[in-house]
């Protein structure tokens, strides 16, 4: 098996736009579609020839050189195929091929349509690079990788401050988690001598607790920032300036389960640590409501959208903390979640190039008559993420929630009562957008997008309807056994009780009916302002500023920073200059003080020498005299 | 003479001094050179410190230098009083009147200004503290007092100062005197003036002199020496012209700039009587 | 003894404090004069304690040197009033800094 391939293609069209200039302006997007659709056919090859071979057999290494070699530090350029690997790789650049034909369309009438297709393949690389890496340090050059090309895409139009300013906050916010993942590297070279993902694996049994558990707990932060979990969410709202394919391969689909990969590939350092697990739990928990909580408040589509991505990915992480019992599940919702969120955003997309680019939901309404592919491929993704019976969420989502449940009770029904808010937000968006009565602006008129935008709606949202499919027999919990080890099942107890999953599933549903209802009933029959309300609910205040993310980070990161930095530049002017400017003025007086000594009469001279002699003398007669 | 040693035989004493020795002994108060002396020589060295002319001051270190030779003499260095007379006082010291003499008496610059701010009482000061430090520290360290002279201290004084220096100190002496050559070249050396014209021949000297005589009406020949047709021929005494004016080219030219001319109405002619001299003005007064 | 070279260095202390502070050449030279006069004095004083004759002749270099060095030295007062038209040690002030 040719593993490079994968890579080669999309790096090869990110490589060949970027160098060809302007005369490939014509074709270079069907350049960059081609090069992504042959990753993914390559990638299918590779899925039915690991299906062929035996279950035990199903990790392929492929080293392509040796990147770093000095002293005890050995590292390969290698690429490890294996059904995880599989999974991501199919997601990666089907999800992607879809949106770059759908990108042919929605960025028609842009003069750098090019640009944005290079840096669209380039993602398309590094991530493929980030998830068949063999080795720790491959993996952050991937790492690294799809966060420059976040950058670059969010602040594509860079004519627009907000987005130069989002593109740049995405950056310094995850340059903070990979300062965990540096160190997570760094420990691990200095504590096993290797960063090889299967050695460092094999190399966990022999380690001290406490070096586990700062693994667990560094690669979390790397994690962190990578999926936009608290506490290093607050750029994932802000990502949304970009446009809105970016929005639906980078921030749905893709990069930020980058995260959730790191923890499940990782899953020998978290198996054997159990306070690196509970913090991931925690972590996962704590975004998973906060993510709900900002979701149910914006009236931008794609932030609402954002802040659902943030609660998806917190049930992900949930579930990969969960240990062996729940990293099948949370690779089994990041599939599915990349099916239906990538479908949403696209279908956003397609109610905003309708609407003259606006995005505010007030000004929406009544749109399913205008837009009616875009409606009904919404609404499939819209029933799959609320998990309506049948749907691939209601599947992916329920065995996490059981997962949950079977761990710890409290932390189950936080999920279940998640999954009501989620019902409710994602209601609250359609009911804004596509029922109701028209709110369009003056010079709206919206029309049905053209057929190049619409055919990739259409395949994810039959995806949102059949990516159930994985879960039938087990099929995907034994499909990742090589990776993650045994699927372990906890029996639900609640309320002395023993809970089978159709009920647990029942539950659930009764919950996220009674979301849909109280959504229905106040955005769908009940009257939508043209502009927000001011008098609202502390909550929702709070969810408006994105319960103070950017106000926390204000004031315990930059706020403290800027003193710093101001004090010590103060200090500097002040302190420091004066020192060194002191020093040489208090040289400049001693010397013109002592100048004066030099005043040409000999008779100065002489009484020093005179006084010079007097002290000799003294100083031998006191010698004399001891 | 002989310092205060009661055992040697003391010479024949004058009247006065066997009186004085006598009488001073008989107070217990033993009358030795060093005491006679010693104040003397510390009174002359205070003059010269605060002697206000060049000439007062040479002549009080004269005082000193004689004072010390008295010392040398008294304590057993007959040879060392003999070149301290001769060479100290006698050519150095005359050397220096010598040169006080071309420089002008007048010259001093020690005006009662100081231009150094704190330069008196830092030197007060200081001085006081090593004059102290040195007698209090050297002079108490050496607590023997006087040892019985030894025979070569006294009677072979100069064969013996010859045996030394042609022996053991040879090298110093040669070195001394190759620093007398050097210093009597360095002196030429240092007296010479180098012409920077040529000198004017007589025949020039004797053109040019006719010429200013064209020129100016300078008279041509030789200068009138002071004190023609005056009273008085001394070197400040101006000669005096048919009517009476002094001439200031016949007295030379430092002492015209110092301002030691005599004034005409002491050199008037036959006339000056004591009734036309200025009121108040003895014969003789003015000059100075 | 010890009374000779208390006389010894009072005249040199006397000697040292008029270098200080007279200004005419002339006078500061001939404190210089009178302070190798008491440094002669002490070399008697001592030759007499030791009872040899080397402190006497090291009075008598003294005195060859120094009589060497008044006349270099003069000969530079000298040249120094032809130049200048001063004797003052004050004038020569071009060593300041």
């Amino acid at each position: 098996m040719i593993i490079w391939l994968l890579v080669a293609f999309p790096a090869l069209g990110a490589a060949l736009l970027l160098t060809w200039g302007k005369e490939s302006d014509r074709f270079g997007h069907l350049i960059a579609t081609a090069a992504s659709a042959l990753s993914f056919v390559w990638g299918l090859v590779l899925f039915v020839r690991l299906l062929g071979r035996d279950s035990d057999d199903r990790t392929v290494t492929e080293s392509l050189f040796t990147w770093i070699s000095t002293g005890s530090f050995h590292v390969e350029m290698s690429f490890v195929y294996d059904p995880l690997a599989a999974l991501f790789v199919l997601l990666i650049t089907g999800v992607g091929t879809l949106i770059h034909v759908y990108s042919i369309g929605y960025m028609a009438h842009d003069e750098r349509r090019r640009r944005f297709f290079a840096f669209l393949n380039l993602f398309v690389a590094a991530m493929l690079v980030l998830v068949l890496a063999g080795d720790y340090l491959v993996l952050f050059l991937g790492w690294e990788g799809v966060g420059l090309a976040s950058y670059l895409l969010i602040g594509f139009w860079q004519h627009k401050p907000t987005a130069a300013a989002a593109a740049k906050k995405a950056f310094v916010v995850n340059r903070v988690g990979d300062v965990g993942m540096a160190l997570a590297i760094m420990l691990m070279f200095k504590e096993f001598g290797t960063t090889e993902i299967a050695a460092v694996g094999d190399s966990v049994a022999g380690a001290t607790a406490n070096t586990i558990t700062a693994l667990g707990l560094l690669l979390l932060l790397g994690a962190c920032g990578k999926s936009a979990q608290v506490p290093l969410q607050s750029w994932l709202l802000d990502a949304m300036e970009g446009p809105t394919p970016v929005s639906a391969l980078i921030h749905a689909a893709t990069m930020v389960t980058a995260g959730v990969y790191l923890v499940v590939r990782s899953n020998a350092i978290f198996d054997a640590s159990e306070t690196a697990r509970n913090a991931v739990v925690i972590v996962g928990l704590v975004t998973l409501i906060a993510g709900a909580i900002i979701g149910c408040a914006k009236d931008d589509i794609k932030k609402a959208l954002a802040g659902s991505t943030m609660s998806q990915i917190g049930y992900m992480m949930l579930a990969a903390g969960l240990g062996p019992a729940g990293y099948a599940f949370a690779i089994f919702h990041l599939v599915t979640h990349g099916f239906f969120k990538a479908n949403m955003f696209l279908g956003a997309g397609s109610v905003m190039h309708a609407t003259n680019d606006d995005v505010d939901m007030r000004h929406y309404g009544a749109l399913r008559t205008a837009l009616p592919v875009t409606f009904a491929t919404f609404g499939l993704g819209y029933l799959a993420i609320i998990g309506f019976p049948g749907f691939s969420g209601f599947f992916s989502k329920d065995k996490i929630i059981e997962a949950a449940l079977g761990h710890n009770v409290w932390i189950g029904l936080a999920t279940v009562l998640a999954a009501g808010v989620t019902a409710f937000y994602m209601t609250r968006l359609m009911a804004m957008t596509f029922a109701g009565r028209k709110r369009w602006r003056e010079d709206v008129h919206p029309h049905e997008s053209p057929r190049v935008m619409t055919v990739p709606l259409v395949v994810l949202a039959a995806a949102s309807v059949l990516g159930g499919v994985m879960v039938l027999g087990d099929w995907i919990a034994g499909w990742l056994e090589p990776v993650v080890g045994q699927t372990e099942h906890h029996e639900v107890v609640l309320l002395g009780a023993e809970w089978p999953p159709i009920a647990v599933s029942a539950l659930v549903t009764v919950v996220v009916a009674i979301g849909v209802a109280v959504a229905w009933t106040t955005y769908g029959r009940g009257e939508v302002a043209d502009t927000a309300p001011e008098k609202v609910s502390f909550l929702t205040r709070a969810a408006r500023q994105d319960l103070y993310g950017d106000a926390i980070n204000e004031w315990v990161a930059v706020r403290p920073t800027v003193t710093l930095s101001r004090g010590i530049a103060w200090f500097d002017r002040f302190g420091l200059h004066r020192a060194i400017t002191g020093v040489v003025t208090l040289i400049g007086e001693g010397a013109t003080g002592m100048r004066a000594w030099q005043n040409g009469f000999v008779r100065s001279y002489a009484l020093g020498i005179f006084v010079g002699a007097l002290v000799v003398t003294l100083s031998l007669l006191v010698v004399v005299w001891r | 003479m002989r310092s205060g040693a009661r055992a040697s035989k003391p010479p024949v004493p004058s009247r006065l001094g066997r009186w004085a020795t006598s009488h001073l002994r008989e107070r217990g108060c033993p009358v030795t050179a060093f005491g006679v002396v010693a104040p003397i020589v510390v009174i002359a060295a205070l003059g010269l410190l605060f002697a206000r002319k060049a000439v007062h001051a040479a002549l009080a270190l004269a005082v000193v230098m004689i004072g010390l030779a008295v010392l040398y003499a008294a304590n057993g260095a007959p040879f060392l009083f003999a070149v301290q007379i001769i060479v100290y006082t006698g050519a150095i010291m005359m050397l220096f009147l010598f040169v006080v003499m071309l420089v002008g008496v007048e010259s001093g610059p020690d005006a009662v200004s100081e231009p150094i701010p704190g330069q008196r009482v830092a030197a007060a000061f200081v001085g006081l503290a090593f004059g102290a430090m040195l007698v209090i520290g050297v002079a108490q360290v050496v607590s023997n007092g006087f040892s019985v002279p030894k025979a070569a201290v006294e009677d072979d004084n100069v064969e013996g100062l010859a045996a030394l220096m042609f022996g053991p100190y040879v090298l110093a002496f040669q070195f001394t005197a190759a620093l007398l050559v050097t210093a009597v070249l360095g002196a030429m050396v240092l007296a010479h003036q180098e012409r920077l014209t040529p000198q004017e021949t007589q025949a020039e000297a004797a053109a040019r002199r006719l010429r200013e005589f064209a020129e100016d009406g300078r008279h041509p020949g030789n200068a009138p020496t002071p004190g023609v047709y005056a009273r008085h021929n001394a070197v400040d005494a101006p000669a005096l012209l048919p009517d009476g004016t002094p001439l200031e080219s016949s007295v030379p030219g430092s002492l015209v700039r110092r301002g030691q001319v005599v004034p005409p109405p002491v050199t008037r002619g036959p006339g000056n009587s004591p009734a036309k001299r200025p009121a108040g003005d003895k014969e003789g007064e003015h000059r100075e | 003894m010890s009374e000779l070279l208390g006389l010894s260095m009072i005249l040199f202390t006397i000697g040292a404090v008029g270098v200080l502070v007279r200004r005419n050449a002339l006078i500061v030279f001939m404190c210089v004069e009178l302070m190798l006069n008491a440094t002669n004095l002490a070399f008697v004083a001592f030759a007499r304690e030791h009872g040899t004759l080397d402190g006497q002749l090291a009075a008598f270099i003294v005195m060859v040197v120094a009589a060497a060095e008044v006349v270099v030295g003069l000969a530079i007062i000298i040249a120094i009033h032809r130049s200048r038209g001063s004797i003052s040690v004050d004038d020569v002030r071009q060593v300041r800094g």
